[in-house]
């Protein structure tokens, strides 16, 4: 039987999956993947402790985020064209401007 | 009545603001001179019309205002003018009027005109304050008002350079004044201590309920606590010893400030005190006596000192540290209304003796050397004519002012039966007939020594000799209305009166200072007055003596303060800096040193690349995480 805790252990993975592609990624293209996929692990768990607790906040919470999280990657993205032409690359290590 | 006492009261502020804000930056501009003078002059008449006033209906009380309500504590800004009050404000906007248009002519060159006025204006106004208030707290804050008038105008030529106190004992300007004020800082704090106790155990600061109530204090510790500590700030104000330095040395100050504050008004305000507090004098009697004594004392210092001194303007300062003796010495004996007597007298005669010194230093280029000047009398005559009046005034010959309220205090000290103080007064009229006609024969007899330095003194302004004439019509007739003076100001002061005895005697006891100042004037006439092979010449050998350099050192006390004092004061300094630099300093550099460090060293962090932000976000979010668990584990 599936219970909560399977759900709860996918999000798990998965955040762990997006934050080290956060950490790792040098390409920021790469890092929007790896951030979608943290937005998404923790909606899994909004969802399936919504559900546990026959509560509907939960599943809301996710349509928020999820459209929270679109108009995020539609800006983002407008974004990063504007960088690609700019620098010619989305390499962090090259496009690093700012000097301490 | 209202609108007077404000008139009287303001119209001097109104004046010190029109010069200070409108003309503080312009150069000389005589519209103000005139206006101050103007408004000076108002307030003359309105304290003239207030006097004439209380005289027919008694006292004027106005509360312009609550002023301090805290609590049980309700100090109102009130005012009263009574008899003693009114004396004091005539004498001192008579005085500031033939003042403020004196200075017209005096600063007539000077760049600071304006200011000049402005702080001049602003110097009555405390005055005002001072003598109108109706309580404690109002006076003292004219009694400091006056201090800061008489910094700033001490210093008023703040530009001079220090020099050594051999060349000038005052060194210069600006260390008079702040010798001026630090001296005063000191009695000050007596002075409130005073105020202090007075409100800690009666619970009120106005005189009409001070002083009823401190009559249950008969006897007690506390009100020779209250009257020592007021007698201190009496003191500091009054120049009596041993706070006394600073008026000699105030005497760098424009003269026209000499003849008004540090003659005629403000070194009075202790004395002023005195008469004011006298319910309180009067349940001390030993402390009274000391007060005579010490006034005694001074009287007799200070006219030793001004015996041998050459400069102009010291001598009259000696001479008016002495007179303040004179005032103490009555007011100790419980003859307040003598003492305020004397104190209106002197304040005429003494502010025309200024006056006239300035107009000798007007016409000898500021040189105040008596041995530089003589045989003035031909080139300036109206000067002479003044200050002729004026000393024979402080000498107290007959017909005179200062004859009837000097002999009202020597017959005082005999009817107290105070021998010793009588004594002591009647030596000292002598030395002050000696030394004010020594410094009149030396400026204006014998031998033309001014014309050694190529000088060509001429007199002052015609209207600046004019102005001065009511002064010198004071000192001549002030004396005359004592009986008058008398009878309107008991109705304040307790009466004092001569015993049968020492009536009969007054007479004699008169005649005796008369011919004891005779003698000091003859004295002076034989050794300076006279001209050719006769002529007065410096003795090297009187110079070196003993006596001679101990009075024209006063008393070495000046010395004494600086070695015992202001030395070891300036040690103390140098190893409180020390301290501050290597332990207060040091700490707060560390604290800067550390931060500073610590940002340059985290500085690499900000590195412009987006990753390694994120990887520090990350970590940073783990850690903050971790630490959550833990608590919660722990929790």
């Amino acid at each position: 039987m599936i219970g909560v805790s399977h759900y709860l252990i996918l999000s798990g993975i998965l955040f762990s999956i997006g934050f080290i592609g956060v950490l790792r990624r040098k390409n920021l293209l790469m890092l929007f993947f790896a951030t979608e996929v943290m937005l998404n692990a923790v909606n899994i768990a909004f969802t399936a402790i919504g559900k546990y607790y026959n509560d509907l906040g939960g599943q809301m919470f996710a349509f928020f985020v999820i459209a929270v999280a679109a108009s995020e990657v539609a800006v983002g993205l407008g974004l990063l064209i504007v960088l690609f032409k700019k620098h010619g690359s989305l390499d962090l290590d090259t496009i690093a401007e700012m000097k301490g | 009545m209202e609108s007077l006492v404000y008139i009287a009261l303001f119209a001097p502020f109104v004046g010190s603001l029109f010069a200070g804000l409108f003309f503080a930056r312009s150069p000389k501009n005589i519209v103000v001179g005139i206006v101050n003078s103007s408004l000076l002059f108002i307030s003359f008449l309105a304290s003239i019309s207030l006097a004439i006033h209380v005289f027919s209906h008694g006292a004027v009380k106005v509360t312009m205002m609550e002023w301090i309500g805290v609590g049980d504590l309700l100090i109102p800004f009130g005012f009263i003018v009574d008899e003693v009050s009114v004396s004091m404000m005539v004498v001192v906007t008579t005085v500031s009027t033939v003042v403020h248009i004196y200075s017209n002519g005096y600063m007539d060159h000077d760049k600071g005109f304006n200011r000049f006025f402005s702080y001049l204006s602003a110097f009555v106004f405390s005055m005002m304050i001072l003598v109108m208030s109706d309580n404690f707290l109002g006076l003292f804050i004219g009694w400091e008002g006056v201090g800061v008038c008489s910094w700033l105008l001490i210093g008023f030529w703040y530009h001079k350079p220090d020099v050594s106190p051999e060349v000038n004992p005052a060194i210069s300007p600006s260390y008079a004044a702040n010798e001026a004020f630090i001296m005063n800082r000191i009695a000050d704090l007596g002075m409130l201590v005073g105020i202090f106790l007075i409100y800690w155990n009666v619970g009120s600061l106005q005189y009409d309920v001070v002083f009823p109530a401190l009559k249950e204090y008969a006897g007690t510790v506390t009100i020779y606590l209250i009257g020592i500590t007021l007698f201190i700030g009496a003191m500091g104000k009054s120049a009596q010893f041993p706070l006394h330095t600073w008026l000699t040395d105030a005497m760098e100050g424009p003269t026209p400030v000499s003849a008004l504050i540090h003659a005629a008004t403000m070194v009075t305000a202790g004395v002023f005190l005195v008469i004011r507090a006298n319910p309180i004098y009067d349940m001390i009697p030993e402390v009274s006596f000391f007060i005579a004594a010490l006034g005694t004392f001074v009287a007799f210092g200070a006219a030793s000192m001004a015996l041998v001194n050459r400069d102009l303007k010291r001598i009259i300062a000696y001479s008016t540290l002495s007179q303040l003796g004179y005032m103490f010495a009555a007011a100790g004996l419980g003859a307040y209304w003598v003492a305020l007597f004397h104190l209106a007298a002197h304040a005429f005669f003494k502010a025309l003796l200024f006056l006239g010194a300035g107009n000798v230093m007007h016409a000898m280029h500021d040189e105040l050397d008596l041995f530089k000047m003589g045989g003035l009398k031909k080139v300036m005559r109206g000067t002479y004519l003044y200050m002729g009046i004026a000393s024979i005034a402080l000498a107290g010959l007959p017909f005179f002012a200062g004859f009837y309220s000097k002999d009202a205090i020597i017959e005082t000290a005999f009817n107290e039966g105070a021998y010793i103080i009588w004594a002591t007064l009647v030596l000292t009229a002598g030395m002050t007939a000696f030394y004010s006609f020594r410094q009149v024969f030396l400026t204006f007899h014998g031998e033309e020594r001014y014309k050694e330095a190529g000088l060509h003194p001429h007199d002052m302004y015609t209207y600046v000799l004019i102005a001065m004439s009511p002064l010198a019509i004071l000192a001549i007739s002030a004396g005359w209305f004592q009986e008058e003076f008398h009878n309107f100001i008991i109705k304040l002061l307790p009466d004092y009166v001569m015993s049968e005895h020492t009536h009969h005697l007054a007479i004699y006891l008169g005649a005796l200072v008369v011919v004891v100042a005779l003698v000091g004037i003859g004295i002076a006439y034989l050794k300076y007055a006279r001209t050719g092979k006769k002529a007065f010449k410096q003795d090297a050998k009187v110079e070196s003596g003993f006596f001679y350099k101990l009075l024209i050192n006063q008393y070495y006390v000046p010395h004494f303060y600086r070695f015992a004092i202001i030395e070891p004061y300036k040690k103390l300094s140098d190893i409180a800096w020390e301290i501050d630099k290597r332990v207060v300093d040091a700490i707060v550099d560390a604290i800067a040193r550390v931060i500073y460090k610590s940002g340059d060293a985290s500085r690499g962090m900000q590195n412009g690349n987006l990753s390694s932000y994120l990887n520090l976000m990350g970590a940073g979010a783990v850690v903050l995480v971790l630490i959550s668990a833990i608590i919660s584990l722990i929790g």
